[in-house]
């Protein structure tokens, strides 16, 4: 993430240069958040791991009857991580800095892709290789034996902890056999035989050299049993840990950086349906997911000149005031503006159009308006849901970002779902509106905003009426459900009915669904059947879709070969070749050596074959010598 | 009992020392001893000794080179995964660290016979010397030749030792079709219950009698005699439940003779150890915490094989859905499957004879990624475009072994794959994205 941060930087300090400090200090907010975020998130799953770690570590040294008795069994967590397997570098990169920070120094991760067919040996090289690695032998072949030589010499020759290791005195105590900790990060992945091998010479050294195993597990633990025969698994001791859904993950995440008022830049519903579709459809990652909205960012500030005013209120405020002629002339442009403008009355619709200063003047209190309406949309939205979250059937949706999406698309109160949803609230029990009632008012306590305070009251006089009379409970229902009605339709409105609100909703989901989601086949077939689009030479441009013949060769290839059936001529085709490109030379048509196949046409039209072969559009095949046969339909 | 061991050559306190660590392996120690010789004598060039998992193969060796401090190598067949790390560890414990750094980087057999001689001229054996071999049946992966050589290695070194193999395998399994030296054969048989019980009694808790700890070892056979004979992990079984059988005792309830009242407490004990623990279910950890916990909670625990559930993308699901039904429908009927107007086809029409078994008892088939794709796309109700993210969502599939790549990983062109997940598997997938894939499979037409 440090690196998009840098390139975010590069990028836009240059356009930021004139002060606009806002923006800098929106997107450092936004980044340092997701950082702590994804930390707190995996807080509880990597604090027990480290407890199992150090409880390990002081059970092994105890020698009663049991454990005497007992085989050794190689202590191992199994780490449930879920599919979203490109979050899982992230926890175990602070997995195994957490525990080289406080259990052991030796801790050694290792994937399956690094541990190919001589398995083991790499692995123990792997470990050797870990920081505080012993200088072995060049000549010395790395073996477990060696890996245990070492770790005695070690621990005997420095009872008293590392020089350059800052411990605890009483830390040092239980420290002194530090246990050996291997991390297999995708266990899935892993040759079974090789783990097999692996596990069985480890429990061979398991009494002089405290192994700890950490198994990622992305499917489901019985894989453990799928890979391993009971003889290895019984020299296992496996504890299961499992960490938080993706789903849950999600959640969050849209909660903190999406749903809160504090940041000021916002999706559109548009955009919001790709991310959360990429999300659910394609990978479960939540750090795709934040990549995804960080590029959005990235994009908006890029190519949205008045983006200088998406920051915080005091400093919008004064970049109204610092607004240059070119930029209050976009603001004249913006939909929003125009129909805001629309409204008004005439003399005041010229004021706006020609006076600068009365527009800044305007556009101050239009901020000031959009920042109270997301102050009041956010609580709003989540008393919306904890109404209807837990309704029969869902006809608001279950999670939060299904009804913030339907109330980004448009009027909620239009929507037949929300009609349902509250004819469903009216049926409720008595005990569970009042339950569900007070949590709104906790959720509008929370939020201090002048105009919620009036909503708090009101509410508040609802539920203690209720409390005390219960008779009349179907008018004060009502009541209280009008209420929450008119809050909805007050303060729900889609933020396109808002004035001013480009400046803080990035709208292109295109260009984000472009860049989430590469389509590499149509990007080629563009490539070729449309060389200026990548290109951008004038001379290659075209209208009607046909290819110039000065276009590069393969494009000319791709075109002559559309034309084909199932199986084509090399001949017939390096003839059409040929032609076409003779035309382009500006050869006479009339001369005798016009579409005359020379060695250099020759070369050239094998080239741009051999790279359609490459490229997966056709391949030669047995049923006619001199043919190729196409592999894709169309375009004829 | 010592009479067998006895044999010259031999301090006779030490084989009375090697006895007592022996029980129940008295006639193979001596038969073994008897093959040694003397330790000035030559002894024969190699012996194979084959027998069960925990028959103490291992374990006699290692106490007969132990207590009778005979020079020995002991190595581990699963640990040298090359050859070189076989031949060092050899010239290590019999010549030193000097020696096994003589070898070149990458030794041959040869490297080694060279290395040996020139060692053993400088310090030829007053004694035989051994290298014992465990889990010799990893000898067969390796080159032909190195077992054969190990084998006769006393002629080719010039030198007084004994090879001594040690496998789970009968040596029939071993001997390579070009033939070879015949070893010495020596059959270590199962223990026997009555040999069970002696072995395992003898390791009494120091606070309890022996009669009761031997009731203990009793009742612990009788539940795990008939599925399980392996002395390691009966071992570990009996240390693991033994706090439990103590339990009425040190509440005073039973005397320690009262074994019928303490059977009867501990059998349902042990029979839940039997179906949890011993298959690994449930961790030895997790069993010792449960028998402190109440009977409730104790329930609440499952075991690993209970966690089946995986969450996966929806087009991920639909991608393996689409594997399934293009691992067990032949191809030919892809086209009564997915396309609208398919005719009425009936099944007796299109059965063919060697179809008439179900595919499901024969295994998936492999299935190219144009077919799984087309079938991809005619289940999934949406339009989807095929990104590149589709398609590293089937190598995704692969990494987590729901999917198995067939052809090469380095055949890019038509990649061949199977479908490696069960049918209770894909009808709990099928179930989240309302498909009904049953109506879709050939065998349940």
């Amino acid at each position: 993430m440090g690196e998009i941060r840098e390139c975010l930087y590069k990028i836009c300090l240059p356009e930021l240069s004139g002060g606009f400090s806002g923006i800098k200090l929106l997107m450092s907010c936004f980044f340092v958040r997701t950082d702590v975020l994804q930390d707190e998130l995996n807080r509880t799953i990597l604090d027990s791991l480290l407890d199992f770690t150090r409880k390990c570590s002081s059970t092994r040294q105890n020698s009663d009857w049991t454990s005497q008795m007992r085989a050794s069994e190689i202590p191992t967590a199994a780490l449930m991580l879920g599919v979203n397997v490109p979050d899982h570098d992230m926890t175990f990169q602070s997995l195994s800095d957490m525990l080289k920070q406080s259990v052991s120094p030796h801790v050694a991760s290792v994937q399956a892709k690094e541990c190919g067919g001589k398995g083991f040996r790499d692995q123990s090289e792997i470990i050797l290789c870990s920081p505080h690695s012993p200088r072995v032998h060049r000549s010395m072949h790395c073996s477990l034996g060696i890996l245990c030589d070492w770790y005695t010499a070690r621990t005997k020759k420095s009872p008293t902890g590392t020089p350059g290791k800052k411990r605890s005195s009483q830390v040092r105590d239980e420290q002194q056999q530090p246990p050996v900790v291997i991390i297999f990060k995708d266990l899935e992945a892993f040759n079974p035989r090789v783990l097999q091998d692996f596990i069985l010479i480890c429990s061979q050294y398991i009494d002089r050299l405290p192994l700890t195993f950490i198994f990622g597990i992305a499917t489901s633990p019985s894989t453990i049993q799928h890979m391993l025969p009971h003889s290895v698994s019984s020299l296992l001791c496996i504890e299961l840990f499992q960490s938080l859904s993706c789903t849950q993950h999600l959640a969050t995440v849209i909660d903190k950086l999406i749903l809160a008022s504090r940041i000021h830049f916002k999706l559109n519903g548009k955009v919001m349906q790709v991310l959360i579709g990429v999300f659910l459809y394609h990978d479960f990652s939540v750090r795709n997911f934040i990549k995804g909205l960080q590029l959005a960012l990235l994009e908006h500030f890029h190519s949205q000149p008045l983006s200088v005013l998406c920051c915080k209120k005091k400093q919008a405020l004064f970049n109204v005031t610092q607004l240059s002629k070119p930029n209050l002339d976009r603001i004249r442009q913006l939909p929003s503006f125009k129909r805001y403008v629309e409204k008004q009355e005439a003399q005041e619709q010229v004021n706006l159009m020609t006076d600068d200063s009365h527009l800044k003047e305007v556009c101050q209190q239009l901020i000031k308006d959009l920042h109270k309406y997301h102050k009041n949309y956010y609580p709003i939205l989540r008393c919306l849901h904890t109404l209807t979250s837990s309704l029969p059937r869902y006809p608001l949706g279950k999670q939060i970002r299904e009804l913030y999406l339907i109330c980004l698309a448009k009027n909620v109160w239009e929507n037949e779902d929300y009609q349902s949803a509250m004819k469903l609230v009216k049926m409720l029990a008595k005990g569970e509106m009042v339950s569900l009632l007070q949590k709104c008012v906790e959720i509008l306590q929370l939020s201090k905003s002048k105009k919620m305070k009036n909503a708090l009251t009101l509410l508040e006089m609802n539920e203690s009426r209720r409390a005390k009379r219960l008779s009349p409970f179907e008018n004060l229902r009502n009541e209280a459900l009008e209420f929450i009605d008119n809050l909805v339709k007050s303060h729900l409105s889609p933020p396109e009915s808002q004035p001013l609100y480009e400046v803080c909703y990035y709208s292109s989901s295109a260009t984000v669904r472009r860049h989430l989601n590469a389509t590499p086949r149509t990007s080629i077939q563009a490539a070729l059947s449309n060389p200026y689009y990548y290109l951008q030479n004038d001379s290659l441009k075209s209208e009607d879709g046909t290819v110039s013949n000065t276009a590069p060769d393969i494009c000319i290839a791709y075109k002559l070969h559309l034309e084909c059936g199932r199986l084509i001529n090399l001949y017939d085709w390096l003839e059409a070749y040929s032609t076409v490109v003779s035309a382009a030379e500006g050869n006479d048509q009339d001369s005798e050596n016009f579409g005359k196949v020379d060695e250099v046409k020759h070369a050239r039209f094998i080239r741009a074959v051999s790279a359609l072969e490459f490229l997966g559009f056709i391949k030669s095949t047995k049923q006619k010598t001199d043919h190729v046969a196409r592999l894709t339909w169309g375009g004829c | 009992m010592t009479a067998l061991l006895q044999h010259p050559g031999y301090d006779e306190e030490r084989l009375k020392g090697v006895a007592e660590k022996l029980p129940c392996r008295e006639v193979q120690a001596g038969m073994l001893l008897s093959l040694m010789g003397q330790p000035h004598q030559y002894s024969y060039p190699s012996i194979f000794i084959y027998g069960h998992r925990a028959s103490g193969k291992s374990h006699v060796m290692h106490v007969l080179m132990k207590e009778l401090e005979l020079s020995h190598a002991t190595v581990s067949c699963v640990e040298c995964v090359s050859i070189a790390l076989l031949f060092e560890q050899v010239l290590l414990s019999f010549f030193g660290c000097d020696a096994a750094s003589l070898l070149p980087r990458s030794p041959s057999l040869s490297d080694f016979v060279r290395v040996y001689r020139q060692q053993c001229s400088q310090s030829p054996a007053k004694q035989t010397r051994y290298i014992v071999m465990e889990k010799a049946e990893l000898l067969r992966d390796t080159d032909a030749s190195l077992l054969s050589a190990l084998l006769r290695l006393q002629e080719l070194v010039e030198d007084n030792v004994t090879v001594i193999l040690l496998s789970e395998i009968a040596w029939d399994k071993f001997r390579p079709n070009t033939g070879c030296f015949e070893p010495l054969l020596l059959h270590f048989p199962d223990y026997s219950k009555s040999e069970l019980q002696q072995i395992l009694s003898q390791n009494v808790h120091p606070s309890y009698s022996a009669g009761f700890y031997s009731a203990y070892i009793n009742i612990l056979l009788g539940v795990f005699y008939s599925v399980c004979r392996d002395l390691r992990e009966l071992r570990h079984l009996a240390a693991l439940n033994f706090s439990k059988f103590c339990e009425p005792l040190a509440e005073g309830k039973v005397k320690e003779t009262d074994t019928h009242k303490l059977w009867k407490h501990i059998e349902p004990h042990l029979k839940k150890a039997m179906q949890t623990v011993y298959l690994r279910e449930v961790s030895s950890l997790q069993w010792e915490q449960m028998q402190q916990m109440e009977e409730e909670e104790a329930g609440a625990l499952r075991g690993l094989s209970a966690h089946t559930h995986v969450e996966l993308p929806y087009y991920s699901k639909f991608l393996l859905i689409a594997a399934y039904l293009a691992s067990y429908n032949p191809a030919r009927t892809d086209k009564r499957f997915f396309l609208k107007h398919h005719g009425k086809i009936r099944k007796t029409n299109f059965l063919k004879k060697n179809e008439k078994t179900s595919n499901h008892l024969l295994g998936p088939k492999p299935f190219p990624l144009d077919r799984l794709l087309a079938i991809f796309y005619s289940v999934v109700d949406s339009r989807v475009a095929p990104t590149a993210s589709i398609f590293s969502q089937i190598s995704s599939l692969v990494t987590l072994q729901l999917l198995a790549q067939v052809s090469h990983d380095d055949q890019l062109d038509a990649p061949k794959y199977k479908c490696a997940v069960s049918l209770d598997f894909i009808c709990a997938i099928a179930r989240t994205v309302n498909f009904d894939i049953v109506k879709y499979l050939y065998d349940f037409l």
